[in-house]
């Protein structure tokens, strides 16, 4: 218990920080607060005020708002259902990144393996017509298999050429955004009666189950996700080729030298990391959007880094972090609608847990720490890895 | 002129590396500080050279209290120092690297480079050191590397000069050069200190020795005690140097290799056409100089080299080409050059290290899953039979020492069926107490009829160990000769002089 907390000190503390940070931003960028620069008493307690209406909005955004609860408890929870499908891809895409991450690699191209699989996801879903169940497995597969490629590609090209991941991925995460407008105009994606890039809806019978009611958007990939993330665990530390995969993340030279392939695990990994980031492309279509437009992959794929960085690149803090990261974007929207601060505030929240959990001396200075377990920082080890 | 040091303490976190050190260094001695890897020996002289400030502790020259802070001040007041790892810019010039730090300009933006090679010629000519001012340091051999630096501590007119080490990278004869200039120096006056943990050359060279162990100065000798009371002042025990090994029972053979050469990307060959065979029951040594294709050659042979020319074969079965996984299973047991990089990672653990290599094979896989039971049993079992320190196998290997570190390798790699030992450099950096533990280990392979292939750079262990030697220069196997050479004959050779 002590050794968790000890992990979790340094990511808590950084985002403690960083809402104080941004606070301070939230209020002192308010004219209403500069206005009152010759009072300092009422400033602060304007700023206060304004800080603190703008969290508590974010608040009312992701967990529970008293305002929708007219009809009953639950109905307050409507914007924690909103934060957890947020979640949902975020998860996955968080666990592609951590697990290349844990491998030595870093994979940069959640955001255009998440492309690649809704397109899977979603042709299968509209083109075919299959029982229930089934329907939705089979348009899962198809993400599956289509991002693994995609990811898997990256891992051969660098085992075979050495071409650097970082770049490979950075370009096909292009690839995949254009070719995904490309196909949205074409006779096969464009839905019936429509200009814009929308392709039909997935059938039915392949969408996944609501978990609340069809008020909710609270989808059974929720479940798929945390499956996805024990299955994650269990392969990092209970199997064969994940040892293999953290060997070679840790040590490619002594893995070499001990007989194990790196090139065989430097592929694997990609195909692996690729399939879950596809399969958080095809949970979101499946779940919660239903349709793919040229805006599926929102930013997905890069928080993803910013979540598995977060988490330290373990399943479990992956997961939270996904959560946290759910919230802030789930909530952020209500801070933009009913109060004067921009939704961009949450991107500058988000900027600053990263530069602390990146920087831990200014944690560590702030609060006295000693001995706080750094794990590994993943931003510093980049272009290496 | 004398150097003083009273009461030198220096603390990295938890560990002290210097505990309250004394010392008297007199002009026209020299001085051997022996001590085991880690004992706090570099560190020492880094604080009397300015590098590292002193926790506790005075440094006076002649009695009076000096403030060093800088390598600037140590020069000022007559220090000089040869570190153990060369601080020369390799893109620099032998005159660029001197001048470094004490730019004397003619005008604005020149740099006085002439008086520099006046010098450096002068000092080179008395010292026969044959040091071409004008040549870039990255193209001399270390041995010349060094000289360059004993220059630059003798143009400041060091009256204390510090050699880290200095022999390390030194063939038998290039050490002799040295103990010899040395003592040289001393005749004209300075005040040596000579760092080293090599027994031999101490009793050579040193007028007085004092010994280091675990930052602490444990004691004095006079350069006639014997080798074994010096190593154990050092150890803290008693130590046999002697490696006690029977005459060799030779079976078939075991290793042949022909014509093996090894290329680098650029398509350079770092080992050129070598030929050997070991039988069974034989430890083949290969001498040289530190970087002559030793490293490249061991490598070939476990699949780590990609570009290869010839035969490699074991009992028979083709090993050129196959992969190292292959190698390792036909029966080879690899103990590589750089145990931090090569043979252990450092965040797994001690018993994920012990099964690196058969992670996926019955009793430790099922196929897809690890038994976590099997890896622990093994590992409490490995580091009982091996006698590896640790609190727990399940601590990271980063905990270790260098000879704990070097049981874990040894321990995974002699832990399948092997036919042949490849070690390279087996005891690097390692105590005297961890070299005995592997040396035995190494006799005992031998003893119960494998080959080995041993490569090393220090002549005692060549000595000691081998059935017989091989020479290796510039790539090639310069001469195989038996074990019972000479020192001098074996050092003419790594020197790359044919009989
Ligand atoms: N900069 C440093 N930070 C932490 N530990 C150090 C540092 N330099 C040396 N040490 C440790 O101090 C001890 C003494 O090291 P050193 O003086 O290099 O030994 P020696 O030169 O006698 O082999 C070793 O345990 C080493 O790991
Ligand atoms: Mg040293």
């Amino acid at each position: 218990m002590r050794k968790i907390l000890q992990k979790i000190k340094l990511p808590i503390l950084a985002l403690v920080v960083a809402l104080f940070v941004s606070g301070l931003l939230i209020a002192f960028s308010d004219p209403k607060v500069l206005a009152l620069k010759g009072d300092p008493l009422s400033m602060i307690a304007k700023a206060l005020s304004i800080a603190g209406s703008a969290y508590w909005a974010l608040f009312r955004g992701s967990i529970y708002d008293p305002q929708l609860a007219d009809t009953g408890f639950f109905g307050g929870l409507y914007p924690l259902s909103e934060t957890i499908v947020v979640s949902t891809p975020l998860i996955l895409t968080g666990l592609a990144v951590a697990l290349a991450f844990k491998a030595g690699l870093f994979n940069i191209g959640a955001q255009g393996q998440f492309i690649v699989g809704a397109i899977g996801a979603s042709y299968v879903g509209f083109t075919f017509e299959l029982p229930i169940v089934l329907h939705a497995l089979a348009a899962i597969v198809a993400a599956i298999v289509c991002a693994g490629l995609y990811g898997g590609f990256v891992g051969l090209l660098k085992a075979r050429t050495g071409a650097h991941e970082v770049i490979v991925t950075i370009m096909l995460n292009y690839v995949a955004s254009y070719f995904l407008l490309w196909l949205l105009s074409t006779k096969a994606f464009l839905r019936e009666g429509r200009m814009d890039p929308i392709a039909p809806e997935v059938l039915e019978s392949s969408r996944l189950p609501r978990l609340a009611g069809q008020d909710y958007r609270l989808h059974a990939g929720i479940f798929i996700a945390l499956l996805a993330a024990a299955a994650v665990w269990w392969l990092l530390n209970r199997s064969t080729l994940g040892f293999k995969f953290r060997a070679v993340g840790a040590n490619a030279k002594a893995s070499r030298t001990a007989g194990i392939s790196v090139a065989k695990s430097t592929t694997f990994v990609m195909v692996i990391s690729g399939a879950l980031a596809g399969l958080g492309g095809a949970v979101h279509i499946l779940g919660a959007d239903h349709a793919l437009t040229n805006e599926v992959g929102g930013s997905f794929g890069f928080d993803a880094i910013t979540v598995a960085l977060l988490g330290r690149a373990t399943p479990l803090g992956t997961v939270l972090a996904a959560l946290l990261f759910g919230a802030l974007r789930a909530g952020g929207l209500t801070m933009q609608a009913t109060t004067e601060t921009p939704l961009d505030i949450v991107l500058i929240i988000q900027a600053l847990v990263v530069l602390f959990i990146a920087a831990p001396a200014v944690i560590k200075a702030i609060f006295r720490l000693k001995n706080v377990e750094e794990g590994q920082a993943i931003g510093s080890k980049g272009w290496n890895g | 002129m004398s150097l003083e040091l009273r009461g030198i303490t220096k603390r990295f976190g938890a560990l002290t590396a210097n505990d309250a050190i004394d010392l008297k260094v007199e002009s026209g001695e020299i001085h051997a500080i022996l001590g085991e890897n880690g004992a706090g020996k570099s560190t020492l002289m880094n604080i009397v050279y300015g590098l590292l400030a002193p926790d506790e502790g005075t440094i006076s020259v002649d009695n009076k209290v000096l403030k060093i802070e800088s390598p600037l001040d140590a020069l000022a007041a007559g220090i000089g120092m040869v570190h153990q790892h060369f601080m020369l810019i390799p893109v620099f010039t032998v005159a660029e690297n001197i001048v470094l730090g004490h730019e004397k300009v003619k005008g604005p933006g020149f740099l006085d480079l002439e008086r520099a090679r006046r010098e450096i010629l002068r000092v080179s000519a008395e010292f026969n050191f044959d040091v071409d001012p004008d040549a870039l340091v990255e193209d001399l051999p270390v041995g010349i590397q060094q000289r360059v630096e004993i220059i630059r501590a003798l143009i400041y007119d060091a009256k204390v000069l510090i050699l880290d080490e200095p022999t390390a990278v030194l063939t038998p004869q290039e050490t002799d050069e040295l103990l010899r200039n040395m003592k040289k120096l001393r005749d004209q006056g300075t005040a040596i200190v000579f760092i080293t943990h090599k027994l031999r050359e101490v009793r050579e060279a040193a007028d007085k020795i004092t010994i280091i162990r675990r930052g602490k100065v444990v004691g004095t000798a006079s350069p006639t005690a014997s080798q074994e009371e010096l190593a154990s002042l050092m150890v803290g025990r008693p130590v046999s140097l002697d490696v006690e090994k029977n005459a060799p029972k030779l079976g078939g053979i075991a290793l042949d290799v022909r014509n093996l050469t090894v290329r680098d990307y650029t398509g350079r060959a770092l080992v050129k056409n070598v030929s050997f065979s070991i039988s069974d029951g034989e430890i083949l040594a290969v001498a040289g100089v530190q970087g002559n294709g030793q490293s490249e050659l061991a490598e070939a042979i476990v699949g780590l080299q990609e570009h290869i020319e010839g035969e490699i074969t074991l009992d028979g079965k083709n090993l050129a080409g196959v992969s190292v996984r292959k190698a390792l299973h036909s029966g080879i047991a690899f103990i590589p050059e750089s145990r931090e990089e090569d043979g252990l990672i450092s965040s797994f653990s001690i018993e994920e290290n012990l099964i690196l290599d058969l992670h996926d094979l019955p009793p430790f896989s099922n196929g897809s899953a690890i038994s976590q039971v099997a890896v622990a049993e093994n590992g409490v079992k490995r580091v009982a039979e091996f006698d590896i320190r640790a609190l727990s196998p399940k601590d990271p290997a980063s905990s270790l020492s260098g000879g704990n570190k070097q049981k874990v390798v040894l321990a995974r790699e002699l832990s399948r069926p092997v036919r042949l030992v490849v070690a390279s450099q087996p005891t690097r950096g390692l105590d005297v107490g961890s070299i005995e533990f592997v040396h035995e280990r190494i006799i005992a392979e031998r003893d119960s009829g494998r080959a080995v292939l041993l490569f090393s750079t220090e002549l005692d262990e060549v000595v000691g160990l081998a059935d017989r030697i091989a020479v290796m220069y510039r790539g090639e196997f310069i001469a195989i000769v038996p074990a019972d050479t000479s020192r001098e004959e074996l050092g003419l050779l790594m020197a790359g002089v044919k009989r």
